[in-house]
């Protein structure tokens, strides 16, 4: 596998370019149940990522995972951007320069434990966690193919939507918070599968 | 000794701005004060980068006290809080408080030359009555 500055420039592309095609989605989604910016706050970060994408690019492993962290906490604006931020400084925390799978896995799931710490929150919660543990487990338990991939991370997105919030700005609506889609979750699995996507063809 | 700052954070710069002038009635110019708010573009939210500056306008070498409206803007100050140079993060504290009448209480509190750990636990001990 080629992991090189080329490969990382191309997943910038993808994850930006889902987010900024279900901006409005994120939205309509975050309207429901949250404060209405998921989808603006999530674009505007990403946005600046891929402003910055040469350079972000052009670096190992772990500082283009941090470099992106660092844009997303400052450029995101509500709790996404300390989450997402968390999440792909995670990444790139313990990641050596030339990673192998089972670094990445590996990577993933302490990242993973990072966003838990910052969100004092548990799987269950109506979160992004609530895709990211799921789709950890099956890269650990050695599922590799896309379309597996990409399934658990939608499968577990629609499986917020019955669960109450106990988390987040979600929480204060209590039991109306049943019946929709947690839109961290379904950010989380759109992104899931645009990584998912370009690492199959890497 | 200098007293302990205080930062306002709130989704809206309104009512951060609104917060911050109850506060300098109550307590005038003798507590380092700085409120922030709204996300980077302008609108409802909160900006990492706005509240490290906001910590370092009010700076005190006895610390700041945070205070915060909802989830983000408590998020985006613990993230700012870790940003901070190795000498300053553990001085700086986020109350656990209503955010216009913690900032109120803590700024009394610190204007009377508390320590940063009673002022937070003075400014959460209020929003527990």
């Amino acid at each position: 596998m080629d992991l090189g500055a080329d490969l990382r420039a191309e997943l910038v592309r993808a994850v930006a370019t889902t987010i900024e095609r279900h901006a409005e989605e994120l939205t309509t989604l975050d309207q429901a149940i949250g404060d209405g910016d998921h989808g603006l706050n999530m674009k505007r970060g990403f946005e600046a990522v891929l402003a910055d994408v040469a350079n972000l690019s052009a670096k190992p492993w772990p500082d283009f995972l941090k470099g992106v962290g660092t844009m997303l906490v400052m450029k995101v604006g509500g709790a996404s951007g300390p989450l997402y931020g968390t999440l792909f400084m995670g990444l790139g925390k313990d990641l050596p320069a030339e990673p192998t799978r089972a670094d990445l896995v590996r990577a993933f799931r302490g990242a993973i434990t990072a966003v838990q710490a910052r969100g004092k929150s548990e799987r269950g919660q109506k979160t992004m966690l609530d895709v990211l543990i799921p789709v950890a487990e099956k890269l650990e338990a050695g599922v590799a193919e896309t379309g597996a991939i990409t399934l658990a991370a939608h499968a577990a997105a629609d499986a917020t939507i019955p669960v109450k919030a106990v988390r987040g700005r979600a929480s204060f609506l209590g039991d109306r918070s049943i019946g929709h889609m947690d839109p961290g979750a379904r950010s989380s699995a759109l992104m899931i599968e645009a990584v998912a996507k370009v690492l199959e063809k890497a | 000794m200098q007293s302990v700052g205080v930062v306002i954070v709130s989704h809206s710069p309104k009512v951060a701005e609104g917060a911050a002038d109850m506060v300098r009635q109550m307590v005038g110019e003798e507590v380092p004060l700085a409120w922030t708010g709204g996300n980077p573009s302008g609108g409802l939210g909160t900006d990492v980068g706005q509240i490290m500056a906001a910590i370092d306008r009010a700076w005190s070498n006895a610390g700041v006290v945070i205070l915060v409206d909802l989830g983000g803007a408590e998020t985006n100050s613990e993230m700012a809080i870790e940003m901070l140079p190795d000498d300053r993060r553990a001085k700086v504290l986020i109350c656990n408080a209503p955010v216009v009448e913690g900032a109120v209480v803590a700024a009394t509190e610190a204007a009377g030359g508390s320590s940063v750990d009673i002022v937070q636990q003075t400014a959460e001990e209020y929003s527990a009555r």
